[in-house]
């Protein structure tokens, strides 16, 4: 790859068929095919598994996942087309002419039952130990084809040693059945490339460059490859055990802050469909479980937009009024953990475009060991702080050695949707079940913007709401505080906002057109950088990037399984939520003015402010993991 | 090696000046002139080279490619090493025609990483058609340009595979692509590319200089014109030679000096074995179809340690992509070992074979299509001796 060159790094043969298709009307129309003896009209370069799903045909599936591109690895979605030789994947064959399909003729049968059994041959581990137990894609096919016993032998050794090293994320490669679907995550949906394949034929393995474990790689942690592995051969790292002994132990005090996504997606984990919130619901059965308080993170959500509103209003200042060169235009949000070792790692020279507030999970973790300690007169050393959050990034985040700024480990433990969902259903509740109950003070309640963080644009939209309103005085230009061009599932979306009439004190941002961007998934991230390498976002002022497709509610510790219509349903029930909450602006959130009055006194960006909620970037580049 | 028996196509006078015809040909017209003759992919999969050329020529593109794929891989064929070693120039000048038929601009010879002893003499002879004006700027004259650039592969058998030879002359990992779209319509770098053999390639000259009708008439009515064939194992005379398609095997193993013949693997390792009794089938894309490859075992030799050594070779060679190619050929080769050991049961012997039929149409790409070929018709064919035998 060339520099300054924006070339993809997907190989053509992963990218989607390039038919070339003007539009079906152009070439005559629909294609008349038969599928199992019944005729159907279907639009020309269609694949025949889609094809099948349009008219409700089920075709199982391996290697295919709506996120990705075609692979056509796995084989099992083999079907019958008459007068061909050979069987065709469903995933991969276009249907450009007439023909006649079948997907459950005798060969098609035998044939996915030989291949089944197959990879039931080579995957070594046995279901009841397995974190996918349940919700396993080979599982569930086994099932479904009856296999009632090894026809070509198992695996009775593990022949990999299970790569522990991350904080993030857990490699047991004896599970893997080589769908590549992380190979072309990492790859294709994430521009990442960490995980590859490795020799040839047999002795073919996923891994990571020069085979070194993956926390000696260049690896984001944003798990995405996790929620696209059909086995278990991918999982999180679980501190669940040690939280379990932290609960038990009558000497710690341990509080837990939900984030939004997770509380957005739980209940699929307990059977509903996708966009059920059952954020206090949650509260009652973190209780029920035995924490000892229940914390909103869209609390620190709100101090994360004054902190880093302010730092906003403050680089502008700089820039226009003090002419000030060595300030970074456009300003970049830092939430998002992934995104954050993703700067870091591809463009270790624009960090000082990341907004240096640090999280919303971070600040919390350091305000709980501080402020939160003082007020309740707790010694911060018994202290645990867990943080359920969407996500396996948070948990290196919270690891991250400069997060001691509390004087202990600001977050103890970062604990996924997934996770959490286990140890309710351990401790024997039924979640939807439950009555509802509030946060616990003193941080209560928080805003809407706060949960809004959830879904991609989320944190522009909330940041955009205060800084307008404090330059200003007067409410977003949006029906209803909704700041559409922040919605929405685009990969790269940019909108702006006039200010105008500005207060006094911000008389040097009269007339300014403030410039936003936002992108979510870091491939998105990627040609947003590639802008900005170029010199391309000088007008921009404010650019939202989130690690993850979708955003949090996409994150590498949601629920599995995901596809562009599951965040979407999870992004509709954020926003519904949303809508009805009183408070919906993080400035005005009283717990938020209490802790600025009483604790952090010199305000937002203050000298307390950057000792506890501000952090510091590493240059990694491609040789520090 | 020396070509030992009479030549048919590959004899330096028939080549003549067919490459300055061709080039004062209409492009399209030889599109039409190698469809007329018949020809057919000589690679072994047996593809109408002008209806491969037609769909190149027609689609519109920008860029267009082709590539000459020498990489030679298949296990006892040698026949494009002495081609590109004899006939250096005709390959080269089969891809001009070839580029010039379809309107491309630039060629690649894809070859085989073993045979890098022949980079200086392929660039050297490249660079002589260039001193010639028949390479480069404005050929003979003419508007039309175009260039030869020599690849070497890294060793896989499956870049033979074309998809998978373009992937790796795009500088990824071997692997077969998804068919279709065929490279034809979606090839290098995503620009339409003839794939074409050594072979196919170097005939085209002759069949230009002599005319389609006098190629059309050697051979038989569904596999036009003649085939070389490399010869190896138990014979007097291994050696590359040429025959007209629908040569008998009885005739073949008499010209080589074959004695006590048992067995005889037709289109290398992933071809076909058959019996001495089957000595009256032909060599021809409607019988015995190859690539180039004969190997003759006489009455000495254990079939099943022949299996053997095919199915290892395929566990190796498979490029580990697809499940039924993957694990099935490990596990085809367990089965051999289990024979080997007396220990696999005829049920399981059956349920092997029913999986090597899976393979054979389940597989991504022709690899695992034919690799349970030799496993298949060894057993078939001489499952009872080897039952026998352990």
């Amino acid at each position: 790859m060339t520099d300054g060159n924006y070339v993809s790094r997907t190989p053509v043969s992963q990218q989607p068929l390039k038919i070339e298709q003007s539009s079906p009307h152009d070439i005559g129309g629909l294609v008349e095919i038969e599928i199992n003896r019944k005729k159907f009209k279907v639009p020309f370069g269609m694949t025949i598994l889609e094809a099948c799903k349009l008219f409700d045909i089920h075709v199982p599936t391996l290697c295919h996942h709506e996120d990705l591109c075609i692979a056509g690895v796995c084989r099992i979605c083999s079907v019958e087309v008459e007068g061909m030789r050979t069987l065709q994947a469903a995933c991969s064959f276009p249907i450009t002419q007439s023909m006649k399909i079948h997907t459950s003729s005798e060969k098609v049968r035998k044939s996915r039952r030989h291949i089944l059994d197959l990879l039931l041959s080579e995957h070594y581990g046995e279901c009841y130990s397995c974190v996918r137990n349940n919700n396993c894609e080979l599982q569930k096919l086994a099932k479904e084809y009856g296999v009632d016993f090894y026809r070509f032998g198992h695996v009775k050794e593990p022949y990999y040693d299970i790569d522990k090293s991350s904080y993030s994320i857990v490699r047991d490669m004896n599970k893997c059945i080589l769908c590549r679907r992380c190979v072309r995550t990492c790859i294709d949906l994430q521009e990442v490339g960490v995980l590859e394949a490795l020799n040839r034929g047999y002795d073919t393995k996923i891994t990571t460059f020069l085979d070194k474990p993956i926390s000696e790689v260049i690896c984001i942690n944003c798990g995405q490859c996790i929620n696209r592995c059909p086995t278990g051969a991918l999982r999180t790292n679980d501190p669940s055990d040690i939280i379990w002994e932290a609960i038990d132990n009558p000497k710690k005090h341990v509080v837990i802050q939900t984030a939004p996504s997770p509380r957005a997606a739980i209940g699929e984990e307990f059977g509903l469909p996708a966009g059920n919130s059952l954020t206090r619901e949650l509260n009652t059965a973190l209780k029920m479980i035995g924490f000892d308080r229940v914390f909103d993170t869209n609390f620190t959500a709100d101090l994360t937009i004054m902190e880093e509103g302010t730092e906003l209003l403050n680089r502008l200042k700089a820039a226009i009024v003090d002419k000030d060169e060595s300030v970074k235009l456009p300003q970049f949000t830092s939430c998002s953990p992934g995104w954050v070792k993703y700067c870091e790692h591809f463009y270790p020279d624009f960090l000082s475009h990341l907004s240096t507030a640090k999280s919303p999970q971070q600040m919390f973790g350091a305000v709980i060991k501080t402020f939160y300690a003082q007020e309740e007169n707790i010694d911060p050393a018994d202290i645990v702080t867990v943080a359920l959050m969407p996500c396996s990034a948070k948990k290196f985040e919270c690891n991250r050695p400069e997060m001691v700024d509390s004087g202990f480990k600001d977050v103890d433990f970062g604990l996924t949707t997934r996770e959490l969902a286990q140890m309710i259903k351990e401790a024997g509740i039924n979640l939807p079940d439950l009555p509802k109950s509030n946060f616990d003070e003193p941080f209560g309640e928080a805003s809407g913007a706060g949960l809004i963080f959830g879904a991609t644009g989320g944190v522009m939209e909330a940041a955009l709401r205060s800084v307008y309103e404090i330059v200003t005085g007067r409410t977003v230009p949006f029906d209803n505080l909704v700041i559409s061009p922040c919605r929405g599932m685009e990969g790269v979306r940019e909108a702006s906002v006039k200010l105008e009439n500005v207060k006094n004190e911000w008389k040097f941002l009269e007339g300014v057109e403030l410039k936003f961007m936002i992108a979510h998934g870091t491939a998105n991230a990627k040609k947003v950088m590639e802008k900005l390498k170029k010199g391309e976002l000088k007008d921009v002022h404010f650019v939202e990037i989130m690690g993850c497709p979708g955003g949090c509610l996409g994150g590498g510790g949601q629920p599995i399984p995901t596809s562009p219509e599951i965040r979407q349903k999870r992004a509709e029930s954020i926003y519904k939520e949303e809508a009805e909450l009183p408070i919906r602006k993080s400035h005005e959130n009283p717990h938020v003015a209490y802790l600025y009055s009483k604790f952090l006194t010199e305000g937002p960006c203050g000298h307390l402010s950057h000792k506890l909620l501000h952090t510091t970037y590493t240059k990694r580049g491609n040789y520090i993991a | 090696m020396p070509i030992l028996n009479k030549p048919i196509v590959f004899a330096k006078e028939n080549f003549g000046d067919g490459f300055e015809k061709g080039l004062k040909m209409k492009p399209i017209d030889i599109v039409l002139a190698v469809r007329e003759s018949g020809l057919k992919g000589r690679g072994g999969a047996g593809f109408p080279t002008g209806t491969k050329w037609m769909l190149a020529a027609t689609a519109t593109a920008e860029k267009k490619f082709i590539v000459c794929n020498a990489d030679e891989g298949e296990p006892g064929t040698f026949k494009d090493r002495v081609l590109l070693t004899e006939f250096t120039e005709q390959v080269l000048k089969g891809i001009i025609l070839c580029g010039y038929a379809i309107g491309s601009q630039v060629g690649y010879i894809y070859l085989r990483g073993e045979y890098d002893y022949m980079v200086n003499q392929i660039n050297s002879a490249i660079q002589k058609l260039k001193n010639e004006n028949k390479l480069g700027k404005n050929i003979l004259g003419k508007d039309f340009d175009f260039d030869i650039e020599l690849r070497l592969g890294s060793g896989a058998y499956v870049c033979g595979e074309e998809s998978a030879l373009i992937e790796s002359l795009e500088g990824n990992r071997g692997e077969p692509r998804n068919r279709p779209p065929y490279p034809v319509n979606t090839g290098f770098m995503g620009y339409p590319t003839v794939v074409n053999n050594v072979e196919t390639l170097a005939t085209v000259p002759a069949i230009l200089n002599l005319g389609s009708d006098w190629y059309r008439n050697i051979g038989t009515d569904k596999s036009r014109g003649s085939k070389l064939i490399s010869v190896s194992g138990d014979v007097e005379f291994p050696g590359v030679y040429e025959i007209p398609f629908g040569t008998k095997i009885k005739d073949m193993l008499e010209l080589v000096g074959a004695k006590d013949t048992k067995a005889i693997q037709i289109g290398g390792a992933s071809g076909t074995c058959i019996s001495a009794k089957e000595l009256n089938r032909n060599l021809s894309f409607e019988d015995l179809p190859t690539g180039g490859s004969i190997i003759v075992f006489n009455n000495s030799r254990n079939m099943l340690k022949i299996l053997k050594n095919f199915m290892e070779f395929f566990v190796e060679e498979s490029c580990g992509q697809c499940t039924p190619c993957r694990i099935g050929n490990k596990k085809l080769l367990d089965g051999v070992n289990m024979i080997e050991k007396g220990e696999c049961s005829v049920a399981y012997l059956k349920e092997l074979l029913s999986l090597g039929e899976t393979m054979r149409i389940t597989s991504k790409c022709g690899l695992g299509q034919s690799s349970p070929n030799p496993f298949i018709s060894i057993l078939t064919t001489f499952g009872d001796e080897i039952l026998a035998t352990y």
